[in-house]
């Protein structure tokens, strides 16, 4: 069953077109990635899913809800379901790593509990279970600022687990970070969804990695889709048109073919 | 060769533009002195004769020392009013900062009115508000606080809305993007994200006010300008020069002071 449902969704900025017609669906569990270069319209496509970018034209379903109708309040609501994951971690330094997780409950707090940080018990064990088990028990009372580049990712992966997410979108989730990290964080992602049949849609530059996560990998070049399928699928005459032909040869030490 | 002769030609073109700025920079500053009649050679004769007066009269001596009482009452007075008009006015800056950054406007509207409304506080200078204020609530000590604070308002929306933008945009995202609500998101991201910078830049404002209000007090009759004021008319110059020594000496201890908790912020 799709989770996700993108139908000739569009996206003008002023003239500028960043996406045209992009549909595609997303089955509830599958880990999906979105390959292309910068500015292919990668980050646009994943912000529209949960309007952190407004659409242009075009229907977005998750979960049976058509997020474009929602005001406000069920944007709102609708969000809390799905969780976000940024190159940059988009953490609050200044706090620490048990306050930024339970961050992601905010959205299901009235706002008087939510703006003075009154969570319940039953949300702090669960705040303490998920960093555990992303290895980071020990870094709880730490501020973030004195994190490593990879736990501060595993923070930013805690805080949306916590929102008993149904979709997580990752937008470059390792960027930003060492190699070994970044396999940290990967693996951390793919148990997500493998173990807690948390849906994936990720943007990534690193096509190998793509190769190695995915269920399947989308291509997309000049805001529209070129390639939609299983990774084996993915042929390196493919990854040459979606990166544009001289980039062939920069991308791949090893040809997956 | 051809790219030398285009180097040279480049060089040769910056030193004509240097040297046309430097003339015109020349005929700008001769222009206004003859047309302003300034006479520069007794403009300089006279700072001999101006610093042996100040050397003679601004000397503080016993009689003005038996004023110190009277001048540091005046100076705390001083003192408190700039506080509170910093205090108050970041206060309302910082919900207004909220209303016009980028990252935590509700509206696009509202952050035009904000900066447009900030904009014109911090443009019209404090001494000019004052005088504005003075013809409606005459020389009291309102008139005084209300200038400080509208001035301060001004400046402390303007840093705070940089401030909130620089330092918080990304959590907010983070915050937005997982449907936690507006205030909550202000309260648990912006607020501990822009404390340090907000406290510095209220420090900053509590000096600067410390300065300003002697002007002020000048014009308003009231604080530490105005014991300034009647020394110097009743030339009383060796009280008037005990009061400009007092209020560098607590200009450079708020300074030290704030310097310290700076520090211990940051």
């Amino acid at each position: 069953m799709a989770i996700l449902t993108i139908k000739s969704l569009t996206k003008y900025y002023k003239d500028l077109r960043a996406l045209s017609e992009v549909s595609l669906k997303v089955k509830a569990g599958e880990f999906v990635t979105v390959i292309g270069r910068s500015g292919a319209g990668k980050s646009t496509l994943l912000r529209c899913v949960n309007r952190m970018i407004e659409p242009s034209s075009g229907l977005i379903e998750f979960d049976g809800i058509d997020m474009r109708s929602l005001g406000r309040r069920d944007l709102r609501k609708a969000r809390t379901r799905i969780g976000m994951i940024f190159q940059h971690f988009n953490l609050v330094p200044r706090q620490t790593v048990i306050e930024n997780v339970l961050h992601g409950r905010l959205g299901y707090k009235s706002t008087l509990q939510g703006s003075f940080g009154i969570y319940s018990d039953e949300e702090k064990s669960h705040a303490v279970d998920v960093l555990a088990r992303l290895g980071l028990a020990e870094q709880m009372h730490k501020r973030c600022d004195q994190l490593s580049g990879g736990q501060k990712q595993r923070v930013g992966i805690a805080r949306s687990l916590v929102q008993d997410p149904r979709l997580i979108l990752c937008d470059e989730p390792i960027a930003s970070l060492d190699p070994s990290s970044a396999k940290t964080i990967m693996d951390h992602l793919h148990r997500i969804s493998r173990d807690m049949k948390i849906t994936i849609l990720m943007n990534l530059h690193q096509v190998d990695v793509a190769i190695k996560y995915s269920d399947r990998i989308i291509g997309i070049r000049e805001g529209g889709i070129v390639f939609d399928d299983e990774p084996r699928r993915l042929k390196k005459k493919i990854v040459a048109e979606i990166y544009g032909s001289d980039a062939d040869d920069i991308l791949f030490e090893e040809s997956p073919e | 060769m051809t790219s030398i002769i285009e180097v040279r030609r480049m060089f040769r073109r910056r030193e004509a533009i240097a040297l046309a700025s430097f003339a015109l920079l020349a005929v700008l500053t001769l222009g206004s002195s003859i047309i302003t009649s300034f006479d520069w050679p007794s403009c300089l004769r006279s700072f001999p004769k101006a610093f042996s007066w100040l050397a003679a009269n601004f000397i503080p001596n016993g009689k003005a020392l038996a004023n110190a009482p009277k001048i540091l009452a005046r100076l705390a007075e001083t003192v408190l009013v700039s506080v509170m008009a910093t205090v108050v006015a970041a206060a309302l800056a910082f919900l207004m900062a909220l209303l016009g950054s980028k990252t935590t406007r509700p509206h696009p509207v509202a952050s035009g009115l904000v900066r447009l409304v900030a904009s014109l506080c911090r443009n019209i200078p404090v001494v000019a508000w004052a005088m504005i204020f003075l013809l409606s609530f005459g020389q009291n000590v309102l008139t005084g606080l209300l200038a400080l604070f509208i001035g301060t308002f001004g400046f402390l929306t303007r840093a705070f809305m940089e401030t909130v933008d620089e330092s918080a945009e990304s959590s907010v995202e983070a915050l937005w993007a997982s449907g936690a609500p507006w205030a909550a998101t202000v309260m648990q991201a912006v607020v501990p994200s822009v404390m340090p910078q907000v406290a510095s830049w209220m420090l900053y404002m509590v000096e600067t006010n410390i300065r300003d209000a002697t002007l002020v007090g000048i014009l308003t009759g009231t604080g530490i300008g105005f014991l300034f004021d009647l020394y110097y008319k009743s030339l009383n110059f060796s009280s008037a020069a005990f009061v400009v020594i007092c209020i560098v000496a607590v200009v450079i201890l708020i300074e030290a002071g704030s310097n310290a908790l700076r520090r211990v912020i940051l």
